[in-house]
C-alpha cells in the first residue's frame, strides 16, 4: 500500500498552470486549483469548459502539456499511472454508472476492495470480518442495505449511482472525483444523494462536477467556475452568482 | 460469518451453498462411473440388462464430450470468450495420448520396428525426431497431455488478450489457429502420421485396450476426470476470482480501473481451460482408438459452441448436458438421417439462440420456479 497524501503544506489538491491542448485547442488554458482535506468542492462550467479534461488530469488518463499536479506535499500525480494514481486514494465516479449487472450489490463492493488482485489470490481469498464490516458500512452509508442480495441489474439508475460511489468508498479514498452524479435521478434520489455526498465530505475530499444548479446550491460550500479551460471565479455559491463575469459568460446575462 | 452465507442465493450467479444442478449432476456421474463398468462387465450378455461395450465406449465419448464442454464453458460462459478453437486443444491432448499408444506397439507393428511407429518406417525415416522422445513413458506423456495444450493456450492467450483482441476477432483468430494445425497436421514431414493420424493401438499401461475390463476401467477413469473437471471449475467459478470474471464479462474496462489484471485472469482461465479440453481429448483417444488431423477440422470447434448454448452457458453442469444431448442426437440422426444432420444442427443452434437463450438448464428453471 502506498502512503497517505502528505497534508503539512495544508492542501489535498494542488493544480498549478495547468495547459491540455488537443490539437491546437486548449482544453485546459494555464488552470490553477487547489482543494482542501474534507471540502465539498462543486465545480461548474459550460459544456467544453474543460470539466473532464480536469478530472483525466488528476486521474492521469490525460497528461498535461505543461503545469504540475500534486496530490499533497510528495505525490506528483503527473508520475504514476492511472491504476497508481486509484492506489494512491483518489477515487472517480464516472458519469455513466458502470455497475457490475450479473453481480449482487455485495459482489460488486467486495470486487472494489482494496488489497491484492492477482488470480490466484482472488481464488482463495474469502472476506475478513473486517472487510464484511466494512462492506456493511458502505452499505448503509449508500443506503443499500436491503438491496445488497440483490442484482445490480435490477437497482434503479439512482441506486446504481449510489452502489458506485460504495464501490469507491471501499478503496477509502481521500478524494473523490463524482461526475454528474445526478444526472437523470428523481428528486427524491436527487436529494438522497446530496445527503450521501454531504455526509462524505469531512472525512473525505470530494469534487463534484455538475450542471444541476439548484444541486449544486443546495450541497457546495465552495464553488469553482470554469470557462474556456481556466477559472473564472471561485467563491461561495451567492458570490459565484453575483459576480458580474460569471453572469456574462455562463448565467448569459 | 462464513463467506458463502453472506454470499446467499443470488439469482445473479453461481453462489457457494447452493449447487443443486451441479449436486445431480456428480450424483449422475458418480452412478455412471459405477453402473456403466458393472453393467457391462458383471450382468451377463443374456440379460436385457446388460450394456454392449458399444454402448459403453459411446458414453464414454459422451463423456469427453461433456469435459469439453465444461471447458468451453468455463471461458465463454463466464468470462465472454468466444473461443472457436477448443478443438485444437482437444485435438493436442489426444495426439500426446496416441504418441504414448504409438510407442507402446513397439515390435508389434506391421514393420516389427521396436523403436520406430508403423508411419515412420513407411516413409523410411531412420531415427525418432526429438519430440518422440519420452513418449514411451506414460508420466512424460500424460504431463504433454496437459502442457501440450496448456502451453499453446499461454502462448496464444498471452499475444491475444495482451493486444486486447476480443469479441468476434478473437473468435476468428481461434479458429484460423485450430485450422492452421489441421494443415499442419495433415502433412506427412510433420511427424504426426499425416492424414491417417495414429491408430491400431495395442495397449496402456500394460492392459490390452481390447479387452473388455480395460475399456470398462477407461470408462470410470473418464467419469472421474469430468466429476474433478466439473468440480475445479466451479471451485474457480464460485470463488471471488470468479466473480472478477464475469464482472470482465460485463464491463471489461471497469474491471481494469478497480485494478484487477484483466489479461492475466482471462489468460488463467483460458490456460486452465486448455487444459481441461486436452485431458478430454487424452481419455477420448484410447476409446475410440483413433485421432487424426480432422479432429482439428474447425467444425469440431463449432459444434462444441453448439453444444454449450443448447446446454445453458455459464451453468457448467448445463454445458456438459448439452454436449450428451447434442451428440445422442447425432449418434440417432446420422444413423437414420446421415444427409440432414447439419442441416437439424444449424437449425438447433438458430432455435436455440432465439427461443432458449438460456438453454435447456433455462427452460428446466422456468418450469419449476
Amino acid at each position: 500500500m502506498s502512503l497517505p497524501p502528505d497534508l503539512a503544506t495544508g492542501k489535498i489538491l494542488y493544480l498549478e498552470h495547468v495547459t491540455v491542448s488537443f490539437d491546437g485547442f486548449k482544453a485546459l488554458n494555464d488552470l490553477t486549483l487547489y482543494v482542501d482535506p474534507g471540502e465539498l468542492r462543486c465545480i461548474i462550467g459550460a459544456n467544453g469548459a474543460g470539466k473532464t479534461t480536469m478530472m483525466d488530469v488528476i486521474t492521469g488518463k490525460t497528461r498535461p502539456d505543461s503545469g504540475s499536479a500534486w496530490f499533497g506535499r510528495t505525490i506528483d500525480l503527473l508520475a504514476l499511472s492511472e491504476p497508481e494514481i486509484a492506489e494512491a486514494g483518489i477515487g472517480r465516479k464516472f458519469q455513466k454508472p458502470t455497475v457490475f449487472e450479473q453481480l449482487t450489490v455485495d459482489e460488486n463492493l467486495e470486487l472494489a476492495l482494496a488489497g491484492k488482485k492477482s488470480f490466484w489470490h482472488s481464488f482463495s481469498a474469502t472476506l475478513s470480518g473486517a472487510q464484511l464490516d466494512r462492506i456493511g458500512e458502505v452499505l448503509s452509508i449508500t443506503n443499500l442495505l436491503e438491496q445488497r442480495r440483490q442484482p445490480a441489474r435490477s437497482l434503479s439508475h439512482g441506486q446504481k449511482q449510489w452502489l458506485e460511489i460504495g464501490m469507491l468508498l471501499m478503496q477509502s479514498p481521500k478524494l473523490l472525483l463524482v461526475d454528474e452524479p445526478v444526472a437523470g435521478m428523481t428528486p427524491q434520489e436527487t436529494e438522497r444523494t446530496a445527503e450521501l455526498l454531504l455526509s462524505l465530505a469531512g472525512d473525505h475530499s470530494v469534487v463534484v462536477v455538475e450542471h444541476d444548479m439548484e444541486f449544486v446550491r443546495s450541497i457546495a460550500k465552495q464553488v469553482t467556475v470554469l470557462h474556456e479551460g481556466h477559472v473564472l471565479a471561485e467563491g461561495t455559491m451567492d458570490q459565484v452568482q453575483s459576480d458580474q463575469r460569471v453572469r456574462e459568460v455562463y448565467l448569459g446575462s | 460469518m462464513s463467506t458463502s452465507r453472506f454470499f446467499g442465493p443470488g439469482e445473479a450467479g453461481p453462489n457457494a451453498t447452493t449447487d443443486r444442478g451441479g449436486t445431480v449432476f456428480l450424483a449422475i456421474v458418480a452412478l455412471v462411473a459405477v453402473g456403466v463398468p458393472v453393467l457391462n462387465q458383471f450382468v451377463p450378455s443374456s440379460s436385457p440388462f446388460h450394456l454392449s461395450p458399444y454402448a459403453m465406449t459411446l458414453i464414454g465419448k459422451y463423456m469427453c464430450y461433456a469435459m469439453l464442454a465444461l471447458a468451453v464453458d468455463l471461458v465463454w460462459g463466464f468470462c465472454g470468450i468466444l473461443s472457436l478453437g477448443h478443438g485444437a486443444f482437444f485435438a493436442l491432448g489426444g495426439y500426446g495420448m496416441g504418441m504414448y499408444l504409438m510407442r507402446q506397439i513397439g515390435t508389434r507393428g506391421v514393420y516389427g520396428n521396436p523403436v520406430l511407429p508403423d508411419f515412420m518406417v513407411f516413409l523410411n525415416w531412420t531415427e525418432l525426431p526429438w519430440f518422440w522422445y519420452g513418449f514411451d513413458r506414460f508420466w512424460i506423456a500424460a504431463l504433454m497431455m496437459v502442457m501440450a495444450p496448456a502451453l499453446l493456450a499461454t502462448v496464444f492467450g498471452w499475444l491475444a488478450f495482451r493486444s486486447r483482441v476480443t469479441g468476434v476477432y478473437l473468435s476468428i483468430i481461434t479458429q484460423a489457429l485450430s485450422y492452421a494445425l489441421m494443415l499442419a497436421f495433415f502433412r506427412n514431414d510433420m511427424g504426426f502420421g499425416g492424414n491417417n493420424g495414429f491408430t491400431d493401438f495395442k495397449d496402456l499401461l500394460g492392459f490390452d485396450l481390447q479387452a473388455g475390463s480395460t475399456r470398462a476401467v477407461l470408462l470410470a477413469v473418464t467419469a472421474i476426470a469430468l466429476g474433478l473437471s466439473y468440480v475445479a471449475c466451479r471451485a474457480i467459478v464460485a470463488s471471488r476470482a470468479g466473480r472478477v470474471v464475469r464482472a470482465i464479462r460485463d464491463a471489461e474496462s471497469r474491471t481494469r480501473f478497480l485494478g484487477y489484471k484483466v489479461e492475466t485472469y482471462k489468460l488463467w482461465l483460458f490456460v486452465i481451460s486448455a487444459a481441461i479440453a486436452g485431458i478430454a481429448g487424452a481419455l477420448y483417444v484410447p476409446q475410440v482408438g483413433i485421432i487424426n488431423p480432422s479432429e482439428f477440422a474447425p467444425i469440431n470447434s463449432i459444434e462444441m459452441v453448439i453444444w454449450v448454448a443448447v446446454g445453458g452457458r455459464g451453468t457448467l453442469y448445463g454445458a456438459a448436458a448439452g454436449a450428451v444431448l447434442v451428440n445422442y442426437a447425432k449418434t440417432v440422426m446420422t444413423g437414420a438421417f446421415p444427409e440432414i444432420w447439419l442441416y437439424a444442427l444449424g437449425a438447433l443452434f438458430v432455435l436455440v439462440t432465439i427461443f432458449l437463450p438460456r438453454g435447456v438448464v433455462g427452460l428446466v428453471r422456468r418450469q419449476t420456479s
